[in-house]
C-alpha cells in the first residue's frame, strides 16, 4: 500500500499543524504568574451563560465599577437577554440619566431609554484621564476577550491584590512598591492603578447569595463576559447543528464515492 | 484548451444546444470537469485544491456581506466590527467563518504547496503552473495583511505600522515609499481606507490567477503521487463523478474541522490585543503577526541589519519562484526519492521551527534558532536541491500508473 505512509503523513501534519498554533497561543498569554484555574458555566461546546450570577454581575458593574469603567458597546436593551423582563430593565435604568439634546439644541439630562448605550461615567476620555491619575479606565465591553485566558485571568486580578504590609520585603525592593501603590499578583508589573474595587459585602444580593469579594468577582466576570460576545449560545447551538449535518454529509460523500470508485479500486 | 481529449459533446436540450452553439459553455465544462482524464491514482493531498478554491468562494461571500456593513474609518472601525457581531442579524456567523476562514484557507493553501513540492508538481512541463500558484500565495499573504488591519485593533494597528516600516530599508527613496503607501506621516485614516479597497480589490485579482492557475493545470493535466505521466486510458478516469466525488468528500471533511474551530474556538486563532481599540501611544508588549506569517516573521528578524532582514524575507518566497531550475532532479515523486524524501519533511519541521521563532520574542536561543532555521531554509532551496538532484540515485519507476495501482492491490 503506497498511499498509506501519505496519510499517516496528513495526519501527522494536522498533528503538528494544531501543536504549532497551540504553543504560539500560549507563548501569547506572556510569562506573569498565571491565575487559578476557575471553572466556568460557559466554557466548553455545550456552555452557556449562568443568568442569575450575570445578573448579580450586572448589579456589580452598575453599583462599583460603573463609577469608572464604560461599557460602550452595550444597550440597556441587550439586558433582557439575561432572563430579564422589559418592566424589569426598566425599574434597573429608572433612575439612570443620559445626556442628550434638546429640540432648541441644547444639551440637557434626559431619562435613560432601553435603546440607549451604556451611560458612560465620564463625558470623554480627557476627563476620564484626568479623574484617574492621568489614564483612563479602559472600556469593559469586550475586556474577556481582550486578555489572554480571560475569565481567569479577571478573576485573578479582582482577587489578586495583596496588601502593603503583608508583601516581602523583596517584592517591596523588586517592583519600587510603595505605601500608595497597589500590588496585584497576576497583573503584568504588579502595580495597578486601580485600588481593589471589591470587598465583602460590598454589594447586597437581593437573591440572597453570600456576597464574599470572590463571589463578586465570578459573577462580573459571568456578566463580562456575556457582554463582549452576546452570541455565544447561538454561535455553539448553530455550530452542533452545522457539524452534525456535516458528518452525515460526510457519510453520504464517503458511501457514494466508495460506490462510484468500486470499479476502479 | 486542450484539444486533445474527445469530440465535442451533444446536448440532448435544445436551449442549451442554442446557447453552447454560441457560447460553449457547456462543452468547456464537459471537456475540463466532466470527460477530462486524470491520473486514477491520487491521493488525498490532491483534494487541497479544490478545498481552496471552496475557501477562496467562502471568504469572498463572508467579505462581500461584511463590507456591506463595516465602516473605514480609524474612530468607528473597532466599533462597525462590534455592531456586525452584536447588531448585524447572523453579523457574528459571518464574522466568524470570515477571520477563521482566513486561517483555515492557508492552511489548506499551506498543504496544497506542500503537495507540489513533495511530488514535484512544479517540474516540466508545469513551471508557469507552479509559478502562477505562488503569484497566487504572495496575492494571499497582502490581502490577508490589509484584512487584519481592518477591525483597527492593536495588533491590527501595530502590525501595519511593522510591515509597512519595512518598506523604509529600502536605501534613498524607502522614506518616501513609507510616506506614500501611508498616504500621510504616520499608519492613519488615509492607510486604513486604502486598506480597505485593496482588500476589496485583491480577492477578485486572485480569482483571475487562478483561473489562469486552472487554465494552465488543464493544458497538460494534473501531476500524481507517481510522478510519471498517463500514458494511456487505463491510466485515468474521467474528472467526474470520480474525482468530483472524491474532493466532495475531502471538502466537507476539512470543513467539518473549520467548523469546529469557528463555532467553538473561534478567537483560538486570534490575538487578544486586537480586541484593544488601536492606540498608537501604547506600543504592544510583543507585536506578532497572524500564525501563519510567522516563519515569514522569523526571517525577516534573524538578521540583524534591517535592509538584509527584507530581502531575506522577500527571498524567502522568491526563491519559490525558481524552484522548478533549482531541482536539478528529473524525477518528480520524492516516492522515488530516497534522500530528498528526508530532506522534504527536515524542511516542513524547519518552517515549523520558523514559526516557534516569529511567535516568541527574539531573545535568548531564540535568537540562534531562527538564524540557523533561516539558514537551513535558503541551504534547501539554492544548494541541497541542485546537488542532490546530481548525486541521488533515485529508485526504478513503475511503467505505468495502471501497472502500479494494480500491482499495489494485489500486494
Amino acid at each position: 500500500m503506497r498511499t498509506l505512509p501519505m496519510k499517516k503523513l496528513l495526519v501527522s501534519g494536522a498533528i503538528a499543524l494544531a501543536a504549532f498554533s497551540a504553543a504560539a497561543a500560549a507563548i501569547a498569554a506572556g510569562t506573569v504568574e498565571q491565575p487559578p484555574r476557575k471553572s466556568w458555566h460557559f466554557e466548553g461546546p455545550f456552555g452557556t451563560y449562568d443568568r442569575a450570577a450575570a445578573q448579580r454581575g450586572y448589579q456589580v458593574y452598575a453599583e462599583v465599577c460603573a463609577a469608572c469603567h464604560s461599557l460602550s458597546l452595550l444597550a440597556y436593551r441587550n439586558l433582557m437577554e439575561l432572563g430579564l423582563t422589559e418592566n424589569q430593565v426598566k425599574g434597573l435604568i429608572k433612575d439612570i440619566e443620559v445626556p442628550d439634546l434638546n429640540d432648541d439644541g441644547q444639551p440637557i439630562d434626559r431619562p435613560a431609554r432601553l435603546s440607549d448605550r451604556f451611560k458612560k461615567p465620564f463625558p470623554n476620555e480627557l476627563a476620564a484621564a484626568a479623574a484617574n491619575n492621568g489614564k483612563a479606565p479602559p472600556d469593559l465591553s469586550v475586556m474577556v476577550k481582550a486578555r489572554a485566558n480571560g475569565p481567569d485571568y479577571l478573576h485573578g486580578l479582582l482577587t489578586g491584590y495583596v496588601p502593603y504590609d503583608k508583601l516581602t520585603p523583596q517584592q517591596i525592593k523588586e517592583y519600587a512598591v510603595t505605601k500608595d501603590d497597589n500590588f496585584n499578583k497576576y497583573f503584568p508589573g504588579h502595580k495597578i492603578a486601580m485600588a481593589p474595587p471589591l470587598a465583602d459585602d460590598k454589594v447586597t444580593y437581593a437573591d440572597g447569595t453570600k456576597s464574599t469579594s470572590d463571589q463578586q468577582a465570578s459573577d462580573i466576570v459571568e456578566f463580562l463576559a456575556w457582554a463582549s460576545e452576546p452570541h455565544m449560545e447561538d454561535r455553539k447551538r448553530t455550530g452542533v447543528r452545522v457539524i452534525l449535518f456535516l458528518l452525515a454529509m460526510a457519510g453520504f460523500m464517503y458511501a457514494i464515492k466508495r460506490m462510484v470508485w468500486s470499479d476502479k479500486h | 484548451m486542450a484539444s486533445s481529449h474527445g469530440t465535442p459533446p451533444v446536448f440532448n436540450n435544445k436551449v442549451i444546444s442554442w446557447i453552447d452553439h454560441r457560447l460553449p459553455i457547456f462543452s468547456y465544462i464537459e471537456k475540463e470537469y466532466h470527460t477530462f482524464p486524470t491520473p486514477r491514482n491520487f491521493n488525498y493531498f490532491w483534494n487541497f485544491g479544490a478545498i481552496a478554491t471552496v475557501m477562496l468562494v467562502l471568504m469572498i461571500a463572508t467579505g462581500v456581506v461584511l463590507a456591506t456593513n463595516y465602516t473605514p474609518h480609524v474612530l468607528m472601525a473597532f466599533d462597525s466590527v462590534e455592531r456586525i457581531d452584536r447588531d448585524v442579524p447572523q453579523g457574528w456567523l459571518m464574522r466568524d467563518l470570515h477571520m477563521n476562514g482566513a486561517s483555515f484557507f492557508f492552511i489548506a493553501v499551506y498543504i496544497h504547496i506542500f503537495r507540489g513540492m513533495y511530488y514535484g508538481s512544479y517540474k516540466a512541463p508545469r513551471e508557469l503552473l507552479w509559478i502562477l500558484g505562488v503569484v497566487i500565495f504572495l496575492l494571499m499573504m497582502a490581502t490577508a495583511f490589509m484584512g487584519y488591519v481592518l477591525p483597527w485593533g492593536q495588533m491590527s494597528f501595530w502590525g501595519a505600522t511593522v510591515i509597512t516600516n519595512l518598506f523604509s530599508a529600502i536605501p534613498v527613496v524607502g522614506d518616501s515609499i513609507v510616506t506614500w503607501l501611508w498616504g500621510g506621516f504616520s499608519v492613519d485614516n488615509p492607510t486604513l481606507n486604502r486598506f480597505f479597497a485593496l482588500h476589496y480589490l485583491l480577492p477578485f485579482v486572485i480569482v483571475a490567477v487562478v483561473a489562469l492557475h486552472v487554465v494552465a493545470l488543464h493544458v497538460h493535466g494534473s501531476n500524481n503521487p507517481l510522478g510519471i505521466d498517463p500514458k494511456g486510458p487505463q491510466d485515468t478516469v474521467p474528472f467526474h463523478p470520480y474525482y468530483t466525488m472524491k474532493d466532495g468528500f475531502g471538502v466537507v471533511v476539512f470543513l467539518i474541522v473549520f467548523a469546529g474551530f469557528a463555532f467553538f474556538a473561534p478567537d483560538y486563532m486570534g490575538h487578544p490585543d486586537n480586541y484593544v481599540p488601536a492606540n498608537p501611544l501604547v506600543t504592544p508588549e510583543h507585536i506578532v503577526p497572524e500564525w501563519y506569517f510567522l516563519p515569514y516573521y522569523a526571517i525577516l528578524r534573524a538578521v540583524p541589519d534591517k535592509l538584509g532582514g527584507v530581502i531575506a524575507m522577500f527571498g524567502a518566497i522568491a526563491v519559490l519562484f525558481v524552484l522548478p531550475w533549482l531541482d536539478t532532479s528529473r524525477v518528480r515523486s520524492a516516492s522515488f526519492r530516497p534522500i530528498y524524501k528526508w530532506f522534504m519533511l527536515v524542511l516542513v519541521v524547519d518552517v515549523i521551527v520558523l514559526g516557534f521563532c516569529g511567535a516568541n520574542p527574539p531573545a535568548g536561543f531564540w535568537i540562534p534558532l531562527s538564524q540557523v532555521a533561516t539558514l537551513y531554509y535558503f541551504f534547501h532551496f539554492l544548494v541541497l536541491l541542485p546537488i542532490l538532484g546530481k548525486i541521488e540515485r533515485p529508485l526504478p519507476l513503475p511503467p505505468s500508473i495502471a501497472d502500479a495501482v494494480l500491482k499495489n492491490k494485489a500486494g
